[in-house]
This record gives C-alpha cells, sequence and structure tokens, in this order.
C-alpha cells in the first residue's frame, strides 16, 4: 500500500480524475472531500463490505429453501 | 437460447431479455449479464439469474408489497449510466436473503436493484444514508400487508 502524509487543505490526485482532499480534522475523524467522474462510485468501506456479504448470503440458499416461498403470494 | 439456471433447470431465453449489470454487482463483479425469471405460480418473487452462472441467481422482490413508503433519490450518475428518462423506466427490486423459516428471512432495502426495462441496463444501488438496512424484516410485514389489503 501506497502511504502519503498530508496536511489539512493537501489534497491527493489519483490518475487524471480523481482527487482527495483532506478538509477537517478533529480527534480521531478526518472529513474527505473526494471529486470524481459520476461513473465512480464511492461507498464507505464498511457499507460496501456489508452489501458484497448480504449478496453472498442471498446467492447462496439452498434450493429446498424455495418452498418456504410457496402460499406468500400476498398481493 | 438455452441457459441453465440454478431453481428452474435449463430453460429457454430470448437474447432480448438479458439484462446487462456493466459494473456486475458487489461479491460478483464478473457477472454482468442477468435474466429475470418468473417463479411459477407466485407473482410476488422473481429469480435474477446470472446468465453464464448456473449457480448465482438471487431471489428478489418488489419493496413495495413489504415496505409501502419505501423510497429514495437516484442521483444523476445512476440516471446517466442506466440511460434513464422517465420514472416509468424504472423497476426497483429487492435482493432477499431466505432464513431457515420464512418470518426470518430479510430484504436488503440498503442496496435496490435498479432496473431500466427500455434499455435493459440494471445496477445495484447502494444507499448513501442510513434510512434503510440491508437486512430488513421480511415479518410482519406480510402479515399486516394482507390483513390490510
Amino acid at each position: 500500500m501506497l502511504v502519503l502524509t498530508r496536511k489539512k487543505n493537501e489534497a491527493i490526485q489519483i490518475g487524471d480524475e480523481i482527487e482527495i482532499t483532506v478538509l477537517e480534522m478533529e480527534g480521531d475523524q478526518i472529513k474527505l472531500g473526494i471529486a470524481a467522474p459520476k461513473s465512480v462510485d464511492i461507498y464507505r468501506k464498511e457499507i460496501y463490505l456489508d452489501i458484497q456479504q448480504q449478496n453472498n448470503e442471498a446467492a447462496n440458499i439452498s434450493k429446498d429453501l424455495l418452498e418456504l416461498l410457496k402460499d406468500k403470494n400476498i398481493t | 437460447m438455452n441457459i441453465q439456471t440454478k431453481y428452474f433447470g435449463e430453460m429457454v431465453v430470448d437474447d432480448s431479455n438479458i439484462i446487462q449489470f456493466p459494473g456486475g454487482v458487489p461479491g460478483f463483479v464478473e457477472e454482468k449479464e442477468f435474466v429475470l425469471l418468473d417463479f411459477p405460480g407466485n407473482s410476488v418473487f422473481q429469480v435474477l439469474q446470472s446468465f453464464k452462472t448456473e449457480n448465482l441467481a438471487f431471489i428478489v422482490t418488489i419493496p413495495y408489497h413489504f415496505y409501502r413508503e419505501y423510497s429514495f433519490d437516484l442521483d444523476d450518475s445512476i440516471q446517466e449510466s442506466l440511460q434513464i428518462e422517465t420514472e416509468s423506466d424504472v423497476t426497483v427490486f429487492s435482493i432477499v436473503t431466505l432464513a431457515n423459516t420464512f418470518e426470518k428471512s430479510t430484504l436488503n432495502l440498503k442496496a435496490p436493484v435498479i432496473i431500466n426495462s427500455k434499455s435493459k441496463l440494471g445496477k445495484q444501488y447502494i444507499l448513501n444514508n442510513d434510512d434503510y438496512p440491508s437486512k430488513a424484516k421480511i415479518w410482519p410485514t406480510v402479515a399486516s400487508g394482507v390483513k390490510g389489503e
């Protein structure tokens, strides 16, 4: 992993189009500003991991569980 | 075209029904093509089946069956990437995680699957707020839904 030290209001440029700026530091919290093209998805890491894990769980349903859906016509 | 499906064996799928997920879905970024399959005799749930991987299929549902007030904004970026022009282009699905009882099963309201049925483009859209959990109870909303209608 590349490690860079930055001060408040300093930035890091990633490729031509992504810029990450350190906006504020307070205790153990750091506020970052991110400028990136719309096509780049930006998530808090723990949220992305949660969705990955949730997808893995949802994809690993055994076929017998489908029985549970029978008679669940609620409309 | 014939494809192998996780839940229904071999099926014939028309090429025009293939939905492109250009970025894959979190956890399965290499999976870029899916088809929506109906459950015989069940209008509430559908299956989002990978086109190339037999064993990859998600149970999905329209979340409004369970959470009528569910709402969120689609930002410019997804409107652009899915070529969304009007609201009616869009269908919102939630992935269902079935547990060993239906009552313990959950819906992922945090990351709805957005499909533009016109452009046949889809994406799992992760909401960047804490309004909805990734494990929302499917129960007891089912029961109250039935009674309420």
